[in-house]
């Protein structure tokens, strides 16, 4: 008897789920893929302006952690499944996508009120190929040194507006009173492409370093990448956390947040967060300056701005174009603005925005946001000329595998596992088999 | 004396025992005492125990956000469903590796767990382009089927293991008696093999219920189960750890409890045929 209802049970759940597989909706609903962050999280609450005025179109919302976001899309895209019409992407994924064919190119079809010419030149170009737009920043970021005022004037220093590396190591060194569980410096140690190699490679652009030299070939067997590397290695442990080579973002927020950091060096987005009293124990002593360089040209700062794209595989590009117009448009910072106010408005991606004498008031960290963004420039990143484009990464296929693999060496470093010398030279070895199988 | 070693000794296990089951159940303790924080005294630092305003403003979010009843329900629906229609192919399957071995049995029950080993994302592509072939991407029938295969391979063995402890002559008998096959698989066997049936059953709604490859990379919206729903909100930039606590919380709230009530069966099941 037991089997039989079993049967009928199982008969009856696959005729209902296969009904429900056939029934299909009349008005066009446009499927986003997006990250879950602040920003994100808040224009989901805002769309029923966007429903309002477009009432034939209607918003259904897949929220993911970013790495599960990115296996989702990827899957998609590479497949060409056509489940999402708007995908939230970085920087990272916009060249590569757009040269494979696999982007909506956004130079056509887009509302009026886009104003494409207000994007941020450095932003913007990190997101084109060949003169076309491919995806359409929401928010943008760089990187910048955030830091504790009353700690910096205990130690009798003061930060300037560009600070040096050796500048920050020894403010650090001074800062850092290990009894009361203060660190000089807070940065990324965390392995990963998007974690610790965002900082490092970064860093290392300021040190005159690079992934690679015009012919493609590896080049961690530099004196720069050496420097760069070390002088990371020493003031960390001179004045950084204990365990750091387990910190990423969120766990140096938590630290900065709860007054254990002197300095952190890490994304502007990080700036409203440790200037929120509700969270923030050190919210009323914060500081910015831009991120530090050797004097060199190049600031060890990042670029990155997620960005809506529209996949080819979309059946429904129109009405996508439509929503992405509104959604990463100026209108909707107004929007944003009057509903939250304006420190909650996404920042780094329209020079409008920073003409905007309400917003400048709002937040304080606008200007040197500004800054920061505008002092990376992803198509020329380093010292050395260099085949690829990308500050804090290479904009090719091969470099989250690679910059993974690089960024557990440097992390074992940090903990201490291998000295600086063996972790560039594992580094040199694995990219330059890794490159070779690639076929550069 | 000899018995006051004894009261000692028993004292001492359970003990231990409590404190290993302790030990289990802390982190759901913890996820649970966190989901009623706010983020900022989630990351507190010494932790804060049971002494904080709670708030159920993390619930209010999560429900806000998305779309839980949604999420359950094709939970429910897909570890269900594959676990009922693995059981309807395992049965037969089962029942003939163990009471009619062949000579390749043996060979053919290790190739089965062989598959077991193949690392899923070697599969992904193929699949999720025959599921675009056949239009059902996103759609729980796909589910269904997809984890229905996935886990055949342990609810084969299982059932086997179970059935191989039914004495064949009951089944003789029952032949001699008359019984066709029909009759001596629905009327003999599964009687006598029922809490092995109960608990495979059981144990493949916990394992499909806790996928989270699969269900992740082929749904979207109207397929997700409370995986997808889960992923939603852990964050790389901010903090997210309450809200994430008070997700987990309602994503095995409904699991949780079917393992309360069916406990005994669990246990039985999974130590049957554990003494030989």
């Amino acid at each position: 008897m037991k089997l039989k209802n079993a049967l009928f049970a199982a008969s009856a759940i696959v005729s209902v789920t296969a009904t429900a597989a056939l029934a299909q909706s009349e008005t066009t609903t446009l499927t986003i893929a997006t990250v879950n962050n602040g920003d994100m999280v808040r224009m989901q609450t805002l769309t029923d302006d966007f429903t309002e005025q477009h009432p034939d179109i209607q918003l259904e919302w897949v929220t993911l952690e970013e790495n599960v976001l990115r296996q989702n899309v990827t899957t998609d895209i590479s497949t060409g499944g056509g489940a999402y019409d708007v995908m939230t992407i970085g920087t990272y994924e916009v060249p590569i996508w757009a040269n494979n064919g696999w982007l909506v190119s956004l130079n056509d079809g887009m509302s009026d009120d886009f104003a494409a010419d207000d994007l941020l030149p450095a932003i913007a170009d990190g997101l084109s190929m060949d003169g076309e737009l491919y995806a359409a920043p929401f928010y943008g970021e760089s990187s910048m040194v955030m830091y504790r005022t009353d700690l910096m004037e205990e130690a009798g220093l003061e930060m300037p507006d560009a600070p040096t590396w050796e500048f920050i190591r020894e403010a650090a060194a001074a800062m850092t009173d290990r009894d009361a569980d203060i660190n000089g410096i807070c940065a990324r140690g965390k392995a990963g492409w998007g974690e610790n190699m965002a900082f490092l490679t970064a860093m290392a652009n300021s040190f005159g370093a690079r992934w690679f030299d015009e012919d493609w070939q590896a080049q961690f067997d530099s004196e720069e990448w050496s420097e760069a590397l070390t002088f990371y290695l020493e003031m960390m442990e001179e004045s950084g956390p204990a365990g750091a080579a387990n910190n990423g973002f969120n766990e140096n927020l938590t630290l900065f947040q709860q007054g254990k950091c002197g300095m952190w060096i890490d994304a502007t987005v990080a700036a409203s967060f440790v200037t929120n009293p509700e969270d923030s124990t050190v919210a009323d002593s914060v500081g910015f300056a831009l991120a530090p360089d050797t004097g060199l040209g190049k600031r060890g700062n990042w670029l990155w701005a997620w960005s809506l794209a529209i996949p080819t595989s979309s059946e429904k590009q129109d009405a996508a174009k439509t929503f992405i117009s509104w959604a990463t448009g100026p209108g909707y910072a107004e929007l944003v603005a009057e509903n939250e106010g304006w420190a909650n408005v996404p920042p780094g991606t329209r020079t409008s925005l920073y003409e905007n004498q309400e917003y400048l008031d709002a937040a304080p960290f606008a200007q040197m946001t500004l800054e920061s963004i505008n002092a990376a420039d992803p198509t020329n990143p380093t010292v050395d000329p260099v085949p690829y484009t990308g500050v804090q990464f290479v904009a090719i296929p091969e470099f989250a595998g690679i910059g993974t693999q690089v960024g557990q060496e440097f992390s074992a470093a940090l903990a201490g596992q291998q000295s600086a010398e063996e972790a560039l030279s594992n580094a040199q070895a694995l990219t330059t088999d890794e490159m070779e199988a690639a076929g550069y | 004396m000899a018995r006051a070693i004894t009261t000692r000794k028993k004292a001492m296990w359970t003990a231990l025992a409590w404190a290993f089951g302790l030990l289990m159940f802390f982190p759901i303790l913890w996820t649970f005492l966190t989901s009623f924080k706010t983020e900022a005294t989630a990351i507190a630092d010494p932790p804060v125990w049971f002494f904080f305003d709670w708030t159920t403003e993390n619930y209010a979010d999560v429900f806000d956000r998305s779309n839980y009843p949604l999420a359950l329900t094709n939970s429910i629906i897909i570890a269900v469903g594959s676990t009922l229609l693995g059981i309807l192919i395992a049965v037969p399957a089962a029942w003939a590796m163990a009471f009619v071995p062949g000579r390749r049995t043996k060979d053919v029950l290790l190739w089965m767990l062989s598959t077991k080993m193949l690392p899923a994302v070697g599969v992904l592509y193929p699949l999720v382009l025959v599921a675009k072939w056949l239009d059902i991407l996103d759609s729980r029938i796909l589910l269904v089927v997809v984890l229905m295969l996935i886990n055949l391979p342990i609810i084969v063995w299982m059932l086997y293991t179970y059935f191989r402890e039914i004495p064949g002559e009951i089944l003789e008998a029952a032949r001699m008696d008359g019984a066709n096959l029909r009759n001596e698989i629905l009327y003999v066997l599964t009687p006598m093999a029922l809490p092995g049936i109960a608990s495979t059953v059981l144990l493949n709604i916990i394992l499909a219920w806790n996928e989270a490859f699969w269900t992740i990379l082929l749904t979207t919206v109207s397929a997700a189960p409370l995986t997808k729903f889960i992923a939603s909100f852990s964050a790389p930039e901010g903090l997210f750890y309450a809200k994430l606590s008070a997700a987990s919380m309602l994503a095995i709230a409904p699991i949780l409890v079917m393992g309360w009530f069916s406990q005994k069966q669990l246990v039985r099941g999974l130590t049957f045929g554990a003494v030989k």
